[in-house]
């Protein structure tokens, strides 16, 4: 037998790494198998240890969306577009539970990974992405419930429905900026866990999840209501708001600022964590 | 291929001792304080991840210092020292768990880690499931998992269970079925920290057995333990390590005597302590040959004694010495406890001041063997004022006659007493 592919005399030098590193995506794509068996990992361990199972996910979403049009859409008569009030909460509310669900998974990854890092080497960054894929079956789930309440209300969606994809990429990408930040903070400082916490909740409000954009347009104007598509959950949340619910075109302007944003937040959050990356094993 | 599977050089791996009032490990403590003097922090800060200095200053730590060795292909090599000598430290860098601080080192062909049986099990999943993310997390991809599953199962025994969340396993399973993942990897380096004391009997056994496969299958083994048996019995060359540095490298048995003779010789027969504010507290230990001279080497058939002084501060009742004689690995051998005094328990009274007791040993009692001495100050039976552990000593046999020459010292015994034989023909 001629000698094989595998038994090539792979080289690796081992010393310090000082400075910026960048991420070495030939390496992540070698651990693609770890990355899967992480994941899988994650929604079953999950499911197995709650009573109600996948049933949380559904959950989540419809008893937000019961609450929210309770108080803020019958008792504080928030306008929501037109639209009623309970779709108008549940179509921000998708997006908004997988983002902040992923985020916090995120932040806790490295401290709850402890056990595995310190023992074995794969790419650290692999870490904190794991819960921004595991969490999409959530969403995935969260989506099916809404076709059910589609058909409840009687509204069919847009055809800008094909754009779904690019709102689903910014919000992973938003997700994986802040995460690979917060994971990479929290296991250096024991007070970023219960910040973040804390920190998503008020980034829920911030977002026009419970409360339309346009009353933001019709104070501030249009160009506030732009710089404020930085945050990047304004954009998604309005993209599937236009998507779903024939409501208004997409939101182009804020898509692409949103974009901007959350390009900048996942690549300096990767520069950050793999600065920090070779302390994770000191401090953990 | 290279002929050099792992090549280390000049490896060290530095550790700062924080400052440590000033280590934040609050992100608002850092804020904070980084608000308050930001100069001064900075540098802190930057100083605690950056060793521009030559650090000698006293908060550093250097756990390798210079290590420079190869191993070969194919060769099955040991790394043996004392508890912070750097061997685990030196394995998590070979394992890029964490970066050298200077030098490097070279590994030719494929890795895998053994530093913990069972990493990354999860209870709720099944023996499956985790078979699968364990061998994945070990570095094993899926269609090589697949392809052994099978093996893997039937050697760890839980076949029937395979199908069963591990938290309903027994721990022995649940290391068996670990252990098993990991024997079927097949790398071309094994990086192992002594994880083969796992299991019954019977497992080890065959653990053991694939160990001794692994050695003879041409992989190259780096293996990091504390039982000189196994570096013995499957390394062909050691390591010594000594706090961070290399001491020998060379044949295993040499290594391990060289380890062996490092723990007693250059142990002192004499252990002072520092003053304490304790009602009582032991000064110094020593102990001395038939001769009275300190010697931390005694001839087996002859006496020799532990000389203990102590201090009292004030008049107190009831207060005794006790001493423990035990081996290496911790087996209590002789206790003697409140002196061994008939006395009476109460209205015993030692009036302050220091005291010097003598304990004396018959010879011919001990086999040859290292021993470790432990003296304590107990009011009453109980509870113990102060205990402290004296120096080590070993007891040798010069005399060519002793009749047990032949028998290897581990197993001798530890009494070397000569019983009283009587014998008759009782048939005739």
């Amino acid at each position: 037998m001629s000698s094989s592919s595998d038994s090539m005399s792979q080289t690796i030098v081992i010393k310090p790494k000082p400075g910026w590193q960048l991420i070495d995506w030939k390496e992540i794509i070698e651990y693609r198998d770890l990355f899967y068996f992480l994941m899988k990992r994650d929604v079953l361990a999950i499911y197995k240890q709650t009573v109600l199972g996948f049933t949380w996910a559904i959950i989540k979403p419809v008893f937000s969306m019961i609450v929210f049009s309770v108080i803020f859409g019958g008792l504080a008569r928030i306008p929501s577009d037109g639209i009623p009030y309970p779709i108008f909460s549940y179509t921000a509310l998708i997006p908004w539970i997988y983002f902040s669900g992923a985020m916090n998974m995120s932040t806790q990854s490295l401290i709850s990974g402890k056990g595995i890092f310190t023992k074995v080497y794969f790419p650290r960054i692999i870490i904190p992405l794991t819960p921004v894929f595991s969490k999409l079956v959530d969403f995935a789930i969260a989506f099916i419930v809404f076709f059910g309440l589609m058909g409840w209300y009687g509204i069919s969606p847009t055809a800008n429905i094909v754009f779904l994809p690019i709102l689903i990429l910014i919000m992973m990408l938003t997700a994986s900026g802040m995460g690979m930040w917060l994971s990479a903070m929290a296991i250096q400082y024991r007070d970023i866990p219960q910040g973040v916490g804390f920190l998503s909740q008020l980034m829920m409000y911030a977002a026009p999840v419970v409360w339309p954009l346009s009353l933001l347009k019709d104070r501030f104007g249009e160009s506030a209501t732009l710089i404020y598509g930085l945050y990047p959950m304004v954009g998604v949340i309005e993209g599937f708001r236009s998507a779903l619910l024939s409501h208004n075109s997409m939101p182009w302007k804020l898509m692409g600022i949103g974009t901007i944003s959350a390009v900048l937040i996942c690549v300096s959050g990767a520069l950050y964590f793999k600065s920090k990356e070779r302390i994770f094993v000191d401090v953990a | 291929m290279s002929d050099i599977a792992i090549k280390v050089n000049n490896l060290s791996k530095r550790y700062r001792i924080g400052i440590k009032e000033e280590i934040h490990d609050t992100f608002v403590g850092s804020v904070t304080s980084w608000l308050k003097s930001p100069i001064s922090n900075y540098r802190k800060v930057h100083n605690l991840s950056s060793f521009s200095d030559n650090g000698e200053s006293g908060d550093i730590i250097w756990a390798l210092k210079d290590v420079f060795f190869n191993v070969k292909r194919g060769e099955v090599i040991g790394i043996i020292g004392e508890n912070g000598a750097g061997k685990t430290t030196l394995l998590k860098i070979l394992s890029r768990i964490t970066e050298p601080t200077t030098g490097y080192a070279e590994i030719n062909g494929s890795v895998a880690s053994l530093l913990e049986v069972g990493t990354g099990f999860h209870p709720e999943l099944t023996g499956r499931d985790n078979v699968y993310l364990n061998g994945a997390i070990l570095g094993m991809n899926r269609s090589e998992i697949i392809r052994k599953f099978d093996e893997i199962v039937d050697f760890s025994g839980v076949e029937r269970f395979i199908d069963t969340p591990v938290k309903r396993y027994s721990s022995g399973m649940r290391v068996r079925l670990a252990f098993s993942v990991a024997a079927h990897l097949e790398p071309d380096i094994f990086l192992v920290d002594e994880v083969l004391a796992v299991g019954d009997a019977a497992f080890q056994k065959k653990c053991l057995g694939k160990m001794d496969e692994l050695g003879e299958s041409g992989r190259t083994v780096f293996l990091v333990s504390h039982n000189m048996n196994s570096i013995g019995k499957l390394c062909s060359r050691a390591v010594l390590l000594k706090r961070g540095k290399v001491q020998f490298i060379g044949s295993s048995s040499e290594a391990i005597q060289q380890y062996l003779d490092h723990i007693v010789y250059n142990e002192s027969a004499k252990i002072s302590f520092p003053e304490n504010d304790k009602v009582a507290s032991i000064k110094t230990i020593r102990v001395l040959n038939h001769s009275g001279e300190e010697n931390t080497e005694l001839e087996q058939s002859k006496s020799f004694s532990i000389e203990v002084t102590y201090k009292i501060k004030e008049d107190s009742k009831n207060i005794f010495l006790s001493f423990v004689l035990t081996t290496l690995n911790g087996n209590v051998f002789v206790l003697n406890s409140r002196e061994e005094e008939d006395v009476a328990m109460t209205n015993s009274i030692k009036t302050a001041g220091t005291y010097k007791t003598n304990l004396r040993f018959p010879g011919g009692i001990l086999s040859v063997g290292t021993y470790e001495t432990h003296l304590g100050i107990t009011k009453n039976i109980r509870p113990s004022i102060e205990k402290k552990k004296g120096p080590c000593f070993q007891i040798i046999d010069r005399s060519q006659e002793n009749f047990r020459a032949s028998i290897p010292p581990n197993k001798r015994g530890v009494l070397s007493l000569k019983l009283d034989w009587n014998s008759k023909k009782i048939n005739y």
